[in-house]
């Protein structure tokens, strides 16, 4: 019964001849209230996919919709906080919630950007704040809007970990108490890991993994034996020692466990074996494939 | 909220054991050590993903599990309760189960084996004799 937070086709973007795709080809669909980990190399198309869909950027082709709509039309649903968190400098803290409040009558809870923005210095004015001081009062306006979908690019890069922790406590919060779609970027996975139950792994403009984290991660095993043919399975990345052969492997069926010894991936050896395999092919799960369809069954 | 509840959950999250599974054994715990008694209230998912930073649905994911296994139930708006124990006579002090495996870890330490020694054994036993057990 769930929605779509996110539905991507064909989506590709260019900043210019020149410069190439900085993604192409994308077709996804993120389910509303999930939680959900944007992970990729740097320079992936992480931060283009989330300007895509905060409607800051249009498409140079495909399409992207939003909360079921166009991104222009749900800009008061989405909180979207850039990389380089910009607020005004010389407003001042106090100044920029009241900003925020102005800016979205309708949604605006005072308590959640409070919770968030209490201990910074409420008269400093933004210019003076550090970055981690930034990054706090960008989310707390994130919050206090009380958005239905927050896209968050690299929220975390430059809090310390006591802040890291509280925020990511805070907005797992939000998300057990008002089902609010998440989607954070990063390109350190072991940040995001316990946080999220969703994945997208783009890498090269692509799309490679997509999904719920525990049916991607069930999808694959690692598997160990005797050098042998691996088939049927799809073989992601392999080494060999000797006589003895390490694969992870997506799984075609159940994997024989009398000729291999079996066991489950982490999600970030996962991540890796696909990065280091750029020839592996994508895997979107059922809830991730596009289409609407899928949004017609939802109604 | 009128009681907090009667425990925390510590996720480690380098242990190697799914983070739901480590709620799900911290419960179970609890329940055997008497730390938690029928009628207790569990944390809210609320409560629990704002201390820990853990995803809500792994919070929900284990109070299922616990909820399948009898030992504790929903009541819609109020919360997750306790229903029963899990004090069982084989863990306590004085049991035979105990005392049999108090003299055989004597014996392997007599044997030369050190703690690490033990733990490897008892765990690698321990695996071995419940294998596949834990599949849902």
């Amino acid at each position: 019964m769930t929605g779509s937070a996110i539905e991507a086709n064909g989506l590709g973007m260019t900043y210019g001849r020149k410069r190439g795709w900085a993604l192409r080809d994308c077709s996804f669909r993120l389910p509303a209230g999930r939680v959900c980990a944007l992970v990729g190399p740097n320079g992936a198309g992480k931060s283009t996919l989330l300007s895509l869909a905060a409607g800051l950027l249009r498409p140079s082709e495909g399409s992207v919709r939003v909360l079921g709509t166009d991104p222009g039309e749900a800009r008061t649903r989405i909180a979207y906080v850039s990389q380089d968190k910009p607020l005004y400098p010389q407003l001042t803290v106090t100044d920029t919630l009241w900003a925020g409040r102005e800016l979205n009558p309708a949604t605006w809870d005072r308590e959640a950007a409070d919770r968030i923005a209490g201990p910074l210095p409420q008269d400093a004015k933004v210019r003076t704040l550090s970055g981690g001081q930034r990054t706090r009062l960008a989310l707390a306006l994130a919050l206090g809007k009380r958005p239905e979908l927050m896209l968050l690019d690299e929220p975390m890069a430059d809090l310390d970990p006591l802040a890291r922790h509280q925020l990511m406590g805070v907005l797992m919060a939000e998300a057990a108490e008002h089902a609010t779609t998440i989607v954070m970027s990063s390109h350190i996975l072991t940040e995001l890991e316990g946080s999220c139950d969703y994945l997208l792994l783009v890498d090269g403009g692509q799309v490679r993994l997509g999904g719920e984290s525990d049916d991607i991660v069930a999808a694959h095993a690692v598997v160990t034996g005797q050098v042998r043919d691996l088939a049927p399975h799809t073989v992601v990345e392999s080494r060999t020692t000797g006589r003895q052969l390490t694969a992870l492997v997506r799984k075609e069926g159940p994997v024989d466990p009398a000729a291999w010894d079996v066991t489950e991936p982490s999600l970030e050896e996962l991540l890796l074996a696909h990065l280091r395999s750029p020839q592996a092919p994508p895997l979107l799960t059922p809830s991730a494939t596009g289409g609407p369809s899928r949004t017609g069954a939802a109604a | 909220m009128a009681e907090s509840a009667a425990v925390e959950f510590r996720i480690d999250r380098r242990s190697g054991v799914a983070t739901y599974l480590q709620i799900v054994q911290q419960t179970k715990q609890a329940l055997r050590l008497g730390v938690l008694e029928p009628g207790d209230r569990l944390p809210t998912a609320r409560e629990v993903v704002e201390a820990t930073a853990i995803n809500p649905n792994t919070v929900l994911k284990a109070y299922r599990e616990l909820e399948r296994e009898g030992l504790v139930e929903a009541r819609r708006g109020l919360g997750t309760f306790v229903r029963r124990t899990l004090g069982s006579a084989a863990v306590t002090t004085d049991a035979p189960l105990r005392a049999e495996l108090t003299a055989w870890t004597r014996r392997a330490r007599a044997a030369g084996l050190d703690k690490d020694d033990v733990s490897a054994l008892f765990t690698a036993v321990l695996d071995s004799t419940f294998k596949g057990d834990q599949d849902s």
